[in-house]
């Protein structure tokens, strides 16, 4: 009886090379090339023009709101995305569906469409823009409205990586903090959040790249007043409009550049936490 | 201390976990509370530690009410099923968590917390384990650091949800007779619960057998073994085999047959009747029990059988010496040496 080399239920070896080689072949064409081809373009005149492009003001002032935007939407859809999971994975409350499925709205709403509900929300035309703005607060066109719609469609990311992760723990361990002595804040502070802290983790790194690059949504709200609405999707699109194309590319290779680094940073986390990361079913 | 359940009702989502339970536990006892899943035994483990807060009722901590009482305010160990030690952190830290989140007022100095930490590891005899962490322990090691963490607030309950169910039957026996010597030594008032009655006989000062949300009997083990209350209990502690009988002039008929047993104080009329395998002397004469062996296996050192007692296909178990030389197809006659009558249902 000849002696069969790989295991009887997988696939034969011509079989896994054509599927290796055709993903492999898929990802180097649909996503390695465009990444080679952003830094190509971005050096292609040269480090100084590179350089040029980066420290221009109107760069500068991009870079500076796309990290002030991070810096507000991440941590508050960290308190919010821990509060969400908190609620829905440790205690029964009505409408508990309803507001998992709401926490997935913005996944499934075209950016495009979230930045025009608050165009709808806060302009001119609107109940809350003009009252709003007789108290000197702009909302659309301004950082406040870039804010709110970055926040809207990054929401999903911390939240959707701790429900499964928590539902996963249960309530045990906070049972066992209270019945020996702890209060709430403390049993927050020492048990829920050790436990929950790589998938956390997890959930901030991608939102945070997806806070720092959203399109969309920011495109709509921000009226592009270049130098103080544009982050750095924006300045990257209006500066190849203007055939700019080395300043657009050295402005994109520096998102390129965040998209390598979390994704470094996330295999990393998966390698090391594996276990706890794949409670959340990524 | 002692704690005084006293008509507690339980409800969740309008089902009735709980119905008019009332128990004294006394200071210092070992006390099972022993019941088949969905009995509601742990829920009466909850109530007490203050992990839920009954519907209707009240529980007290020797004179004082604690119904209102906040799990913490309790101060009350709980060991619970599958241990929930705190993953992130080693063994030590588990065991002084309760004093490290005192109030600063309470809260003992660092040295003082490390070592009552190290003698609890002691005294569970884990010693030199402390830097560990928690899933670098077996599972007896684990339910070990649990009950040294539940002691380490010097509870004045200690609480058990079936502290030996995710164990082997090997460290389960172990752990058993060493929770025992634990309980003599240091006097905690303990409540367990568990599903198994070899458990709860074997350990406890009493036990509180529950079914269906209420209490079926609260005795010693012997008590509770020798003289069950109902049927479940008769069922559920030990082996049973059950026969329906007929009351008739103080004795006991089955299928209009005597069987050679008096009971003379009996109401007449249908009965059940209730007795353990291994209590039947293998006795001649007409007015017995007499059937043919249906099956026999070898049940540790002795050999049980199941007879088919004739007319009515009755089939009940009794326990033969295991070189008794009763085979299939064997006539047997015996009589129940202790029994008991229950009404019929």
């Amino acid at each position: 009886m000849a002696i069969s080399r790989h295991s009887p239920i997988s696939e034969s070896l011509g079989v896994r090379i054509a599927l290796i080689v055709t993903s492999v072949l898929f990802m180097a064409l649909f996503l390695l090339l465009p990444l080679v081809a952003v830094f190509a373009e971005a050096f292609r005149s040269g480090l100084g023009p590179y350089l040029a492009g980066l420290s221009s003001p109107d760069a500068q002032a991009a870079i500076r709101l796309t990290l002030l935007v991070a810096a507000i939407a991440v941590p508050l859809n960290v308190i919010f995305g821990i509060c969400a999971s908190w609620a829905i994975a440790k205690f029964e409350f009505k409408g508990k569906a309803f507001l998992i499925t709401l926490i997935d709205l913005p996944f499934s709403v075209s950016p495009v469409i979230s930045g025009l509900v608050y165009v709808l929300l806060f302009g001119g035309g609107s109940m809350l823009g003009p009252w709003l703005k007789s108290y000197g607060i702009e909302v659309l066109f301004a950082v406040p409205g870039i804010v709110l719609a970055t926040i809207f469609v990054t929401f999903p990311f911390v939240a959707r990586e701790l429900i499964p992760l928590m539902q996963d723990q249960g309530t045990g361990d906070e049972e066992a903090a209270l019945s020996l002595g702890a209060n709430g804040w403390q049993t927050f502070w020492r048990v829920t959040l050790p436990n929950i802290k790589w998938g956390l983790l997890y959930g901030v790194l991608l939102c945070n790249a997806r806070a720092m690059g959203e399109f969309g949504a920011v495109a709509v709200v921000s009226g592009r007043i270049r130098g103080q609405t544009t982050t750095i999707p924006l300045q990257v699109e209006m500066l190849y409009n203007e055939y700019n194309a080395t300043a657009a590319f050295a402005l994109a290779s520096l998102l390129a550049m965040l998209a390598l680094v979390t994704l470094v940073l996330k295999t990393a986390l998966e390698w090391r936490f594996g276990d706890e990361i794949a409670a959340s079913g990524h | 201390m002692e704690v005084r359940v006293s008509n507690v009702r339980k409800e969740f989502d309008g089902f009735a976990a709980l119905k008019d339970v009332s128990l004294d536990i006394r200071s210092g006892e070992l006390i099972a509370l022993l019941g088949p899943s969905g009995s509601g035994k742990t829920t009466l483990l909850r109530l007490i530690a203050g992990l839920e807060l009954p519907s209707q009722g009240k529980i007290f901590f020797g004179d004082m009410d604690a119904s209102e009482k906040t799990v913490q305010e309790r101060n009350i160990g709980f060991v619970f099923q599958h241990y929930a030690l705190f993953r992130h952190m080693t063994i030590l830290e588990n065991i002084s968590f309760g004093l490290k989140v005192r109030p600063r007022a309470t809260r003992p100095p660092a040295g003082e917390i490390r070592r009552r930490a190290m003698e609890l590891l002691d005294l569970v005899q884990l010693s030199g384990l402390e830097k560990r962490y928690p899933n670098q322990l077996s599972g007896g090691q684990r339910q070990r650091v649990a009950l040294a963490r539940a002691l380490a607030i010097e509870p004045g309950v200690l609480l058990l949800d079936e502290p030996f169910g995710a164990l082997d039957a090997q460290v389960r026996r172990e752990l058993r007779r060493w929770l025992r010597e634990m309980h003599d030594r240091t006097g905690h008032t303990t409540v367990f619960v568990t599903h198994d009655q070899e458990e709860a006989l074997e350990l406890s000062d009493r036990l509180c057998v529950m079914s269906q949300g209420a209490i079926e009997q609260v005795g010693t083990p012997d008590e509770v073994y020798d003289h069950p209350a109902s049927p479940f209990v008769f069922g559920f502690i030990g082996e049973s085999s059950e026969l329906p009988v007929t009351v008739e002039k103080g004795e006991l008929l089955l299928a209009g047959r005597p069987i050679g047993l008096a009971a003379p104080e009996a109401r007449p009329g249908p009965a059940r009747m209730y007795f353990r395998p291994h209590d039947v002397d293998l006795v001649e004469g007409d007015a017995t029990l007499a059937g043919v062996v249906h099956t026999s296996r070898r049940v540790g050192g002795t050999r049980r059988v199941e007879v088919d007692l004739g007319p009515a296909n009755h089939k009940v178990e009794i326990d033969l010496p295991f070189d008794h030389p009763a085979g299939e197809r064997s006539q047997l006659t015996f009589r129940p040496r202790r029994w008991q009558l229950f009404p019929s249902a």
